[in-house]
């Protein structure tokens, strides 16, 4: 087991040095930082004073060196547009997605697998089919159309619940939530639906196929011929086996919630990473680019890190068989 | 009199498919008596383990019981709600599949597994219970159970796995077992003894046995009175000494006759004298590493793991003559195959055809002289091409074929000469039935011209008279062409059959080879000897 993880850690590290890598080549040839910092009349004796101090002229090497240094500390430098730390920008702004990210998946895992699990239980019935035609309209409309399909009929029609922004917000430490008042819950309901209607039906569909292929399995009429229920068939022994598979999509499905959640952070304005990303690229804000990749890069890792410890937990075959393969 | 456990009356078990109805049972009627095992024999589609999953309600849909009558002790249970016959299933009636590498479920221990099983059926705590399993798998002959019990189903081999799923189909005690080919996916030396676990646990607990296989050897080691099922009929009742030694219908007199017999006597050609042979294979070895990671390695300090999968092989292949090459599942005999044609390269050692060295590449008219057949017809064909084009393939790779016209006359010409239809060019591979698929895999190997044609279980996959078809046209074929075969199988009397020299493969070595009659009649290394022995064998019927 401790062999397996520092075995993915390893690689984990070599995954973060190649985004490393290429977010420094966005500081390096995405535009000339110097050009940006001063104005167009600055005298040709600034620019070279300033490349001087920030390093610009050292070698590529000392200078990846340097960028990686930084980065291990956080450091990644100073926004262009908003003129502040970009690592402070980040946090400041990352509570905001991880809760409608959690609140998203949240959704997206309950209902996908409860209606997975059902579509693939009765697969015959009028409401599996309904659903199954349903979920379609999920995979298939694009998230900006659900978003202000949904601003449209609850927020302006109906008016029960706020179109934009977080509501209220209450500070702990350094983490601003808005789940402890009624604003912040009510702005959450609209934008975390948008999010997970995607994954939802992905998950939904994955487990039904999933489960309808071991439903098949020979250990699942075996299990039937001695006799079991068929609860302990379907929910101890088919589910279980359902997992294995779905674990690893989901992870990564989970990873790209989180990730590029941009999309509907700009349509209900949430003030999260995804829509500072968004507005950063309009003003080739590097710095804050730059970081926006080694943060997506971290998540992803270490959900992949997460997925490959629950494998190891549901099947039992990896922790033997780890040496052969 | 006493009274049967099971009775069926006319079953009849139909599957409305689009095209109509198939009936896959139909107006089948037999008993089985307490303690009495009852075979049922019939090629694939006979209907055989339809019967017996009629028997214990377990008919996939659409499929259904359409007319008939299934009692148990007296009471009728093909009518029964679906609760009641689940709390049957298991409790009264158990249930063996062939596959004991998918029959249990991969996620949980076998302990779990046998624990929630008793403990459905039986008033037991689960320390009871625990208590109950870990005699069962005693019983069911699994070395030190108490450990064992904590173990996944991936730690055990085949026939170990096999003993679990009798024990858990015997867990709460049946009346009857029905054991669906409950050994066709095991070694014969494994066979034997699942064989005699199942008998000694039938007979003990009195309870009766359906035991529904294609292997007629197994039936008559096993069971005492036996029908032979046809198209979803019954064709012949009766003990199973009368049935093999004096059937009376046609089908099972075509059927006895199509299964080949380890002490058969075989007519055969006389192979030509050549002063060189075809095939030498010298010193053979491959290892195979299996050794844990870097950082495993590293850390837990496992050690290189290297396996040795064929060790030291020698032998010659006459030209003009048949080499079969047997062992278990393990012993490097597909290993020596895969080397033999070039398709992975030995450690050390070399495979000489006519005197060049295989692994240093053949020129191309030395190609074109090996082919290989492949076990499982089903796979080895590629779904999506055309029967001509699959068939043309290695004439087209080895450049033996100017034009397309040239090509499609000598595939219909080798469609001919394997007994098929020159039009199935046209057709794809799943209009095929498993021996027709043979065929055409035979045609494509042909389709070179080669000399040498290395066979791994060509026919291990069909049914017994779809095999000795397979079999009469490769030794036609031999005959015509003056081919070399290199026949890898496990089953003994299909190598009895067909080869004239035999080497038997244990652990990776070469145990013994010689003339085939010499090794069949007069077996000096004890392996062949424990190998023949085991054997289920039609002669073996008093």
């Amino acid at each position: 087991m401790l062999a397996f993880i520092l075995r993915r850690l390893a690689q984990s590290i070599v995954v973060m040095a190649v985004v490393a890598l290429i977010a420094f080549m966005l500081f390096r040839y995405v535009g000339d930082p110097v050009a940006s910092l001063l104005g167009q009349d600055s005298r040709l004796q600034d620019f070279e004073e300033l490349r001087e101090r920030l390093g610009l002229n050292d070698p590529f090497y000392v200078q990846f060196g340097r960028f990686i240094a930084n980065a291990v500390q956080g450091e990644f430098g100073i926004s262009y547009r908003l003129q502040q730390p970009v690592s402070e920008l980040i946090l400041s702004r990352l509570p905001a997605t991880i809760e409608l990210a959690f609140a998203s998946a949240i959704i997206a895992l309950v209902f996908g697998l409860s209606l997975g699990v059902f579509t693939a239980l009765k697969p015959r019935s009028f409401a599996a089919g309904l659903i199954m035609t349903l979920s379609l309209v999920g995979v298939s409309l694009p998230t900006f159309l659900i978003g202000i399909g949904l601003i449209y009929v609850f927020a302006v029609e109906l008016q029960w619940l706020p179109s934009f922004g977080r509501g209220d917000v209450v500070r702990i430490g350094s983490w601003d939530t808005g789940l402890l008042t009624s604003t912040g819950i009510r702005s959450l309901i609209l934008p975390a639906i948008t999010l997970s209607l995607f994954q939802l039906t992905l998950i939904m569909r994955l487990v039904r196929a999933e489960m309808l292929e071991v439903l098949r399995q020979d250990y699942i009429r075996f299990a039937r011929a001695r006799g079991l229920s068929n609860r302990a068939i379907n929910f101890g022994h088919a589910l279980k086996n359902t997992m294995v598979p779905v674990i690893t999509i989901t992870g990564l499905q989970l990873g790209s919630v989180i990730a590029f959640s941009i999309v509907t952070e700009t349509v209900f304005q949430w003030p999260g990473v995804g829509s500072l990303f968004i507005n950063s690229v309009q003003v080739v804000d590097v710095p804050v680019m730059a970081a926006y990749l080694m943060f997506i890069a971290f998540v992803f890792v270490v959900i992949n890190l997460i997925v490959d410890i629950l494998y190891f937990a549901v099947d039992p075959r990896l922790r033997i068989g780890s040496g052969r393969r | 009199m006493t009274e049967p456990i099971i009775s069926v009356r006319n079953l009849v078990v139909e599957f409305p498919l689009r095209r109509g109805l198939f009936t896959a049972v139909d107006g089948v009627s037999f008993d089985i008596m307490p303690g009495e095992i009852l075979g049922v024999v019939g090629e694939s589609g006979a209907g055989k383990s339809m019967t017996g999953a009629a028997i214990i309600g377990l008919i996939e849909p659409p499929g259904r019981i359409a007319r008939g009558e299934i009692y148990l002790k007296g009471c009728r249970i093909d009518n029964l709600p679906p609760e009641e016959m689940s709390s049957l299933r298991g409790k009264r009636i158990g249930m063996v599949f062939q596959d004991p590498l998918t029959s249990l479920n991969p996620l949980y221990t076998i302990g779990q597994q046998l624990i929630e099983t008793i403990r459905r059926h039986l008033p037991l705590n689960e320390a009871q219970a625990r208590q109950r399993a870990i005699e069962l798998l005693a019983e069911a002959g699994i070395p030190n159970p108490e450990t064992r019990i904590d173990s996944y189903p991936h730690q055990f081999s085949g026939g170990m796995r096999q003993r679990v799923v009798i024990a858990l189909a015997l867990a709460a005690e049946p009346e009857l077992i029905i054991a669906d080919e409950p050994t066709s996916a095991l070694d014969v030396s494994v066979q034997a003894q699942i064989i005699k676990v199942l008998k000694k646990l039938c007979e003990s607990r009195g309870a009766a046995v359906m035991l529904v296989t294609h292997d007629m050897g197994v039936i008559a080691e096993t069971a005492s009175r036996m029908i032979v099922m046809n198209k979803g009929k019954i064709v012949e009742t009766g003990s199973v000494g009368d049935i093999i030694k004096r059937p009376k219908e046609d089908y099972t007199i075509r059927l006895i006759k199509a299964i080949p017999s380890i002490k058969d006597e075989t007519r055969r050609h006389e192979v030509p004298v050549s002063p060189k042979p075809l095939v030498e294979v010298k010193n053979l070895t491959r290892d195979f590493d299996l050794s844990p990671g870097f950082f495993d390695r590293l850390i837990k300090g496992s050690k290189r793991n290297v396996v040795h999968a064929v060790r030291d092989v020698s032998f010659d292949i006459r030209k003009g003559s048949t080499y079969g090459l047997v062992g278990e599942s393990g012993s490097g005999k597909s290993t020596c195959a895969r080397m033999l044609v070039g398709l992975i390269k030995p450690t050390s050692g070399n495979v000489l055809l006519q005197g060049e060295d295989i692994a240093r590449g053949l020129s191309q008219e030395r190609r074109q002289m090996v082919q290989m057949i492949f076990q499982d017809p089903y796979a080895s064909l590629n779904p999506r091409w055309r029967v001509g084009d699959i068939i043309a393939e290695p004439m087209r790779a080895l450049k033996l074929v100017s034009s397309r016209s040239e090509a499609e006359d000598r595939v219909a010409d080798l469609l001919q000469r394997v007994r098929l239809d020159p039009i199935s060019m046209r057709k794809y591979p799943h209009e095929f039935s498993g021996g027709q698929r043979q065929r055409i895999a035979i045609a494509r190997a042909l389709s070179s011209q080669p000399e040498f044609i290395v066979c791994d279980e060509p026919t291990s996959a069909l049914d017994v008279s779809v095999q000795a078809q397979v079999l009469d046209l490769m030794r036609d074929l031999q005959d015509e062409y003056g081919l070399t075969y290199l026949l890898i199988s496990h089953n003994l009397a299909v190598v009895r059959q067909m080869a004239d020299d035999v080497g038997v493969m244990h652990s990776g070595v070469l145990v013994e080879q010689g003339p085939v009659d010499t090794i069949f009649d007069n077996p000096q290394a004890d392996y062949t000897r424990m190998l023949l022995n085991a054997v289920p064998d039609i002669s073996k019927v008093e």
